[in-house]
This record gives structure tokens, C-alpha cells and sequence, in this order.
């Protein structure tokens, strides 16, 4: 009797593996379109081209009244209305400044202050021609070169900010993403993270004011943005990658602006999400490495017992 | 002959590292059943002491189970200053005693009712009574009641950490 | 009472009250096994192991698991996930091994068909197995309803519609199954007893039964000989272990399977730990939104060939068609009329080429039932689906030109 085994293995392992490819990678090209990432190099945003002065930074931004709307809690600036009024006034908290020199590109940054619509991608929900207005009032400038203007605020940004290595996963996501999404498995609201209270009542009371915000950024967004504990299982990194460089990419049309922000910190948002949806992630790693060397190890052992019962079976 | 001893031999040595294998999921099942870290963290009551009124008898919760706060008044305390054995068992926090113990008979883990009038406890269960801090008056209770671990934290408890005021009494034998 | 004596040692003990010695040697030492065989005949014990796997892993899963449409996504995605230690891989086991199952399943179904191993005498062993591959279904798709995400929910939609059955419109049928208009806390909740209880229950009894149609005819061999295994037992027992056609089931043929499941078991564990996407599909990560249908729904690998069957046709003539394929399978042993017990490759060509493009196409109705049924995939498709139900249709005619070999 000829060996045939090897044979057929290589037939079963053929067909397995003609399945498996046919059901996932080819299956799954087909159902969705491939976007390749720009490395967060906002191509289409104007490079700047003036060397920026913080400390003329600092008096603009304390003369164009960003403070109005805005909290730097560095500089001792805090917001002038909590989250839930700002919601009702403008559809979303506007951010603390304190990191976002850190946070976001500063190619990115000039733009906003200059043209929020533009560098936010959402011109096709704001028209000024149309008179919509986006909530984010732009820089016409104090008089002199706006874009010299432009490039001393981000200069004064970038010096209040941690240093862009300093920033932390949690820091990225809370600044670029958390006033707009929550995230339940973290304790994360739109309004912060959710605290313990020892009165039920409390409680509740937290929780409505959440849902007052929320009230205010479905109107303002069309729909309530969702809550990302688990999609860093459900879209993949890839995906979330290209969609936070240019949410158009992925969902034409959608209201989720542009948020701008450094390759390194959206690398940090996605250890946030991971933190949240894979926290387990290191764990398995490390038990699978064990895992698979005693497997081995029990593969050769069984093969050395049948080989020693067969001795006499040929 | 000889291959008989060898093919015992390796068969045991598989069925070895087959029960390596087991014992390891073993491991991993024990750690299954043990307590959540959400379980553990919920393990934590923190007390605001200034809260409290003489003679009137708050019941908090920690780790699901009832907890006695009696903030003692001066007839109380001189009435516990007879009896070392009560003293020892009273909390002094910010120049005030208090009567701090889970509300559970240690006979059979009824929750006693306090009575203003008598400012002791009686437990409807089977008729142990307790005094204002916590010692048996009346059996059937073999003890008065256990006392949880606690931190003073300024004018604040902790229950759930053991802190040294606590240890004292653990190893004084005041509770278990 | 019947007559005991004083037992001589504890083995005698169990002896004279539970005849274990004689039940060693009927399911272990003496149970004779073909030599002529190859390491697709330890698909068996593969499933076996499979199945355990499935079972612990379950009952870790059952502990924290909430089978309400509230707690049960929280209750899978963050108490078992991120809150129980190894409850990643409790849950990672057990969707990786629900899906596995069916790859050796299937492996195990056409070794059984290119061998011959469901002809005279080894029916019940046939039909046994298509029920349990009925049971393994069900089990599949009420387990799929559990994490209670957007392809639990819309699963169970597709599917328990299929039970309106066309123009028949049976929808009060439809309700009575789901317990209320749409899949909900009722539909949920009697999944959970169905997939934990009742067809674990269902599986194991029929494995007995499984078990139980194939030890007195015996396992199959290459070959398709017909083996007198009383006479090759004498020669084994006589001390002529190599001029034997058969050996011992315990310890000759376990140690050859154990070393099968071993080799099983690093592709097994690989998957676990590091390609899980196949098993866990991401939409499912989504929590059950009934007013939102995802973009791409499909069932889980193993169902695409049969979900192909239905897709093509129209409602009433797809259901049919999807009948036909559930239950057509079972009936092999009676359409195949040929005198042949042997491998497909030497029953000449009519029936080795069936054989083969009866796989291939079933491959071919998988890959197009995953993808967009749009194009060229819904015409090839179409072809396919025709192509099955033509190739069990002619399989009659095909076998019983078989001459005998």
C-alpha cells in the first residue's frame, strides 16, 4: 500500500485554503473599496509659510476673543459656559486649547482659524454663500498680514501645548473625538468622564444633562455620532486611520468634520480605542506565544507514542 | 519485551505533557470564577462623618451589607467608659465616637432594629440584643458586632482598607 | 438478586457491578480498526475534541453571559472580554472552534462520500451524521444569536422569514417562532435555551447514536474491503500484529489520532490567538439596531453554500430549491444505486467526476454566496445552484451504470 497521505493532505489543504480566500480577502475586497492613507500630510491644505511669534500669538488670541468661546486652561482661561449651554449654542463644546498645538497639525490649525468650513471638510453642509455659517467664527485678521497673524497664533498654541511626544492616548481622543463621541466601555461621556456618585439621584441627574448635550449634537450633526467602544473590532484600524484623516473618504456627504489631527496622535486615538474594545490585546499576544510552544511540544510527543505503538503494526 | 517498557514509556510521557495542558486550563478556569475587578473596586464605601447626629442611627451599605453608624452622645460614652471592652470598640474620629459595624447578628445574620427609646438593639429573629456600641446585652449573639475593616481619612472612613486603628482591634480580639 | 462473590480486587469490584473489563475490550482493545486507512479517518476523534472545546468553553461563557437584549452585547463585549480573567479566550475559543467544526465537518461528510463509508450497512452511520450535521446547524445559528449584534438580529430576521414560506404567507408562523413581531427579548431568550439545553442535549444523544450505528459494521478502509474481522482479530491476538489487516482501536489507532489532533490543534490554536476575523465577523461588533440594516449581511462560511441555493430564484422556487438541498444530502445512501463499496478514483469516471465537481461547485456556491450578488457573481452563482441540483438528480441515473470493480 503506497503512502498516499501527503497527497492528501496537500488535496484538503488546497481546498481549505481556495475557500478561505474566496470568502475573506477576495470576498471582502469586493465588498469594500480600498482607501489608501495620505500619512496625514493634509496635501491640500497651504503650507505656512511665516515664521510664527508665540509671544504675538498670545496677544492676538487674547484680542480676537477665542476666549469667548473657547477655555485655555493652561493660561488660566476658563470656559465661559459648561458643556451643555455650549452645546445649545453652538452644537458642540468648542475644545480647551491648552494641547491642540500639540494635538493637531499646524498646517491644520492655521486653516481653521482662517476658513473652520475648509479645513474641517464639512463646506458642503456650511455654505457661506448660502449663508450657513459655521459656528466657528473665522479670522479676518487685526490688521496686519493675516497670514504672518495666522502663523504667531499657532506659534503661541504650539508653546502653551505639551511637547507632541508628551501626548497621551487619552489626551488625543478626549481633545479630537470625545466631544462628540462617547465611549460607555471607558466611562466616557460627551460632558467627561462620568463620576461616581453615592446618590442615585445624582446619577440621573449626570445623566440627563448628558442627554440634554446630546439633544443638541444630534440636531446639530443630523444624527447622534456613535459611541466607539467597540469599533476598533468592528472597522479595524485601517479603516478608522483613513476615516479620521478624511472622513469624505469613506462617508461622502457625512457631517464628522476633518478633525486635523498629527500621525502621531492618531495613532495614540487608535491605542485609545484599542485600549477600549481589545483591551486584552498584550494578554493574548503573550499566552498565544505559550500557547503555541507547548502545542508543538505536545505534537512531537504524540507523534514520538505513535510511532513507538506502530513499530510492530508495519 | 523491550518495546513494550519504550511504548509504555512514551505513552506516559504524552499523556505528561497532555496533563501540563490540563492543569494550565485548569489555572485559567480558577481564574475565571474568581471575583470581577469591577467587584473588587465596588468594595470601597468612603464616609462623610460630619454627617452624622447624636442618638440617631444611620444605616449605609458597603459590599451589599448593611452598615450601623451610631454617632455617640455623652450618656452613651459614659455609659461604654464602664466597660473596657466597649470603649475599645467605639471609632474616635475629629474629637467624636462612633459606633461603626455591620448591621448583622452575629448569631444567624438577621439585621437587628435599633430602638431610639432604649438607644440599643434587638434582633426579632430570636431576641439577641446589643447595646449603643455594638456589645451583646442579651444572647443568643456569641459576639457583639464585627466591626469592618476602616481608614480614618481626616474626617472621613474608608471601609474596606484596613488601617491601623482597625488592626489594633483585629488583633485586640474586639472583632474578627 | 443475581449471584456475587467476594470481590479479589477493586477492578473485580467494578467487574462483577459494571462489567468494565468487557466494556474496555468491546469500546477500546478489542474494537478492530482497519489498517488500510489514513489520517482522514481520525476526522473523527478531531470532532470529538472539537466539540469539548466547545463545551468548557461554553460553560465559562454561560457564566457571565446576560441573555437579555439590554445585557447580553455589554455582558459578551465587556464583561467577558475585558472584565473575566481568560474570558478573551474563552469567547475567542469558542467562536474560532463554532466555525472550525464545520471545516472538519465537511472534511469528515466527503471523505465519507469519496470512500463509499455510507453504503450497505453504514446507512445509519450516514444518516446519523447529516443529523448531526442538522443539530450542529442549529446550534450554530442560535449560538450566532447570543452577542445579540447587527448580524445576530438581522440573521435571525433573514432567516426565521424563510419561514413564511414564499407566497404561502405564513406570517403568524413567522411570530409564533420569534415570540413577537421582530426579533426580540422572547426570540432571544428561547435561542439561549435552545443553543445551552435543548440541542446540546439533541447532539450528544445523537452521537451516541452515531457511535452506536458504526460498531458493528466497523470503520471503513481504503479500499472498501470487506474485512473478516474476527479472523484478523485471531491473527493480532495470536501475536501476528503485522500480518494483521487490523489493529486495536485503543492504544494502535488512539495514538495515530491523538498525533492527527495534535497537528489539529497548532492550526487550531493559531487561529485562536492570531486570525480570529474569519470567526468573529466584525459587523457583529455593532450592537443590534433594528432600524438599521448593514451594509453587506451574510451568514457565517459554512451556511454560503446552501444561502447561494435560495438567492438566485425567485421566493417560492428558491425555498424549494434551499428544501431540497437540506434534505438531499441525507438520502444518499438509497439514490446511489451502484454495487461498488470502494474509493471514488477506481468506481470509474462517472462517479469520480461527480465526486469532484460536486466539491468544487460546492466551493463555487460558497465564494459566490459571500460576495455582492451583483454582475458576474449572480450569473455564476445561478449556473452553480442549477449545476447541484441537475448533478443529484443524475446521480441515480450515473450509479447505477456503475459495472461492478
Amino acid at each position: 500500500m503506497k503512502n498516499k497521505e501527503p497527497l492528501i493532505l496537500a488535496v484538503v489543504v488546497f481546498f481549505t485554503l481556495v475557500t478561505y480566500y474566496l470568502v475573506e480577502p477576495f470576498a471582502h475586497h469586493q465588498m469594500h473599496k480600498h482607501v489608501e492613507s495620505e500619512g496625514f500630510a493634509y496635501a491640500d491644505l497651504p503650507a505656512i509659510t511665516k515664521t510664527g511669534s508665540a509671544a504675538s500669538g498670545q496677544e492676538l488670541i487674547m484680542n480676537a476673543g477665542c476666549a469667548g468661546c473657547h477655555s485655555i486652561e493652561v493660561a488660566g482661561m476658563p470656559a465661559p459656559m459648561d458643556a451643555v449651554m455650549a452645546a445649545q449654542s453652538y452644537g458642540v463644546n468648542p475644545p480647551d486649547l491648552s494641547n491642540v498645538g500639540a494635538i493637531f497639525d499646524a498646517k491644520f490649525l492655521a486653516d481653521l482659524i482662517k476658513n473652520p468650513a475648509h479645513a474641517l471638510n464639512v463646506e458642503h453642509k456650511f455654505d457661506e454663500a448660502k449663508g450657513q455659517m459655521h459656528p466657528m467664527v473665522a479670522f479676518y485678521g487685526m490688521g496686519g498680514d493675516i497670514d504672518q497673524e495666522i502663523a504667531d497664533m499657532v506659534a503661541y498654541l504650539q508653546s502653551i501645548a505639551v511637547k507632541p511626544e508628551e501626548v497621551t492616548s487619552t489626551m488625543a481622543f478626549e481633545n479630537a473625538c470625545g466631544r462628540c463621541h462617547a465611549v460607555g466601555y471607558e466611562n466616557w461621556t460627551q460632558i467627561g468622564e462620568k463620576p461616581k456618585f453615592k446618590h442615585e439621584k445624582d446619577a440621573l441627574a449626570f445623566d440627563i444633562k448628558v442627554l440634554e448635550y446630546q439633544d443638541s449634537l444630534k440636531a446639530y450633526m443630523g444624527k447622534l455620532p456613535p459611541d466607539l467602544s467597540m469599533y476598533i473590532r468592528s472597522r479595524g484600524e485601517h479603516f478608522i486611520n483613513t476615516l479620521i484623516e478624511n472622513p469624505q473618504n469613506h462617508l461622502a456627504g457625512t457631517a464628522m468634520p476633518r478633525v486635523g489631527v498629527t500621525a502621531h496622535s492618531a495613532e495614540k486615538v487608535i491605542e485609545y480605542l484599542e485600549d477600549a474594545g481589545d483591551s486584552k490585546r498584550h494578554e493574548r499576544a503573550a499566552i498565544g506565544k505559550n500557547v503555541m510552544i507547548y502545542i508543538v511540544i505536545f505534537a512531537i510527543f504524540a507523534l514520538l507514542w505513535k510511532k513507538q505503538v506502530w513499530r510492530d503494526l508495519h | 519485551m523491550e518495546n513494550n517498557s519504550r511504548r509504555g514509556f512514551m505513552g506516559k510521557a504524552f499523556g505528561a505533557v497532555a496533563g501540563v495542558g490540563a492543569v494550565a486550563s485548569l489555572y485559567a478556569m480558577k481564574k475565571s470564577w474568581d471575583p470581577l475587578p469591577s467587584v473588587k473596586a465596588a468594595g470601597f464605601t468612603t464616609l462623610d462623618m460630619t454627617i452624622y447626629q447624636e442618638n440617631v442611627m444611620v444605616t449605609e451599605k458597603w459590599r451589599g451589607k448593611p452598615i450601623f453608624v451610631l454617632k455617640q452622645s455623652a450618656k452613651m460614652l459614659e455609659k461604654a467608659k464602664e466597660n473596657p471592652r466597649d470603649i475599645e470598640r467605639l471609632v474616635e474620629i475629629a474629637g467624636a465616637h462612633y459606633m461603626v459595624c455591620v448591621g448583622l447578628c452575629t448569631h444567624l445574620g438577621c439585621i437587628p432594629a435599633f430602638r431610639p427609646a432604649s438607644n440599643d438593639f434587638k434582633c426579632a429573629c430570636h431576641g439577641g440584643e446589643f447595646d449603643a456600641s455594638g456589645m451583646v446585652q442579651m444572647v443568643p449573639p456569641p459576639r457583639g458586632f464585627d466591626i469592618p475593616p476602616f481608614k480614618i481619612d481626616g474626617s472621613k472612613l474608608v471601609l474596606g482598607e484596613a488601617g491601623p486603628e482597625w488592626q489594633a482591634m483585629k488583633d485586640n480580639g474586639i472583632t474578627l | 438478586m443475581a449471584h456475587f462473590t467476594k470481590a479479589t480486587s477493586i477492578k473485580d469490584w467494578f467487574n462483577q457491578r459494571l462489567a468494565v473489563e468487557k466494556l474496555e475490550k468491546v469500546m477500546m482493545s478489542e474494537y478492530w480498526i482497519p489498517k488500510n486507512i489514513n489520517f482522514l479517518w481520525a476526522m473523527g476523534m478531531v470532532l470529538v475534541i472539537t466539540f469539548v472545546l466547545l463545551v468548557v468553553s461554553g460553560i465559562f461563557l454561560l457564566m457571565y453571559y446576560v441573555p437579555t437584549t439590554d445585557g447580553a452585547f455589554y455582558s459578551v463585549n465587556y464583561t467577558i472580554m475585558r472584565e473575566v480573567d481568560f474570558g478573551w479566550l474563552w469567547r475567542h475559543v469558542h467562536g474560532v472552534a463554532a466555525s472550525v467544526v464545520f471545516l472538519i465537518i465537511y472534511i469528515h461528510m466527503f471523505t465519507g462520500i469519496y470512500y463509499g463509508s455510507y453504503k450497505k450497512g453504514r446507512e445509519l452511520i450516514w444518516i446519523s451524521g447529516m443529523l448531526l450535521f442538522v443539530a450542529f446547524s442549529a446550534e450554530a445559528f442560535s449560538g450566532y444569536m447570543l452577542p445579540w449584534g447587527q448580524m445576530s438580529y438581522w440573521a435571525g430576521m433573514v432567516i426565521t422569514n424563510l419561514f413564511s414560506g414564499g407566497s404561502l404567507h405564513a406570517d403568524g408562523l413567522v411570530e409564533w417562532i420569534r415570540g413577537d413581531y421582530v426579533p426580540a427579548q422572547a426570540f432571544l431568550g428561547r435561542f439561549f435555551m435552545l443553543h445551552v439545553l435543548l440541542i446540546p442535549l439533541a447532539i450528544m444523544g445523537l452521537i451516541g447514536l452515531h457511535f452506536g450505528a458504526l460498531r458493528i459494521p466497523h470503520v471503513n478502509n481504503q479500499d472498501g474491503e470487506e474485512i473478516d474481522f474476527e479472523h484478523e482479530a485471531k491473527k493480532y491476538l495470536d501475536g501476528d500484529k503485522a500480518g494483521s489487516k487490523v489493529m486495536r482501536f485503543a492504544n494502535d489507532f488512539m495514538s495515530k489520532d491523538m498525533m492527527v489532533v495534535g497537528v489539529f490543534l497548532i492550526f487550531f490554536f493559531y487561529l485562536v490567538f492570531y486570525n480570529y476575523g474569519f470567526a468573529m465577523d466584525p459587523v457583529n461588533f455593532d450592537p443590534a439596531d433594528g432600524l438599521k440594516t448593514p451594509a453587506h449581511i451574510y451568514p457565517e462560511w459554512y451556511f454560503l453554500w446552501s444561502y447561494e441555493i435560495l438567492r438566485p430564484f425567485n421566493i417560492d422556487l428558491g425555498l424549494v430549491l434551499f428544501a431540497f438541498a437540506q434534505v438531499i444530502f441525507v438520502l444518499l445512501p438509497f439514490l446511489d444505486r451502484s454495487p461498488n463499496t470502494c474509493a471514488a478514483n477506481r468506481r470509474g469516471p462517472l462517479f469520480a467526476v461527480w465526486f469532484w465537481l460536486m466539491l468544487s461547485n460546492m466551493i463555487v456556491l460558497t465564494a459566490m454566496g459571500k460576495l455582492p450578488p451583483e454582475g458576474i457573481f449572480s450569473t455564476i452563482g445561478l449556473v452553480s445552484a442549477v449545476l447541484f441540483v441537475v448533478m443529484w438528480l443524475a446521480l441515480p441515473i450515473i450509479t447505477s451504470m456503475e459495472k461492478k470493480v
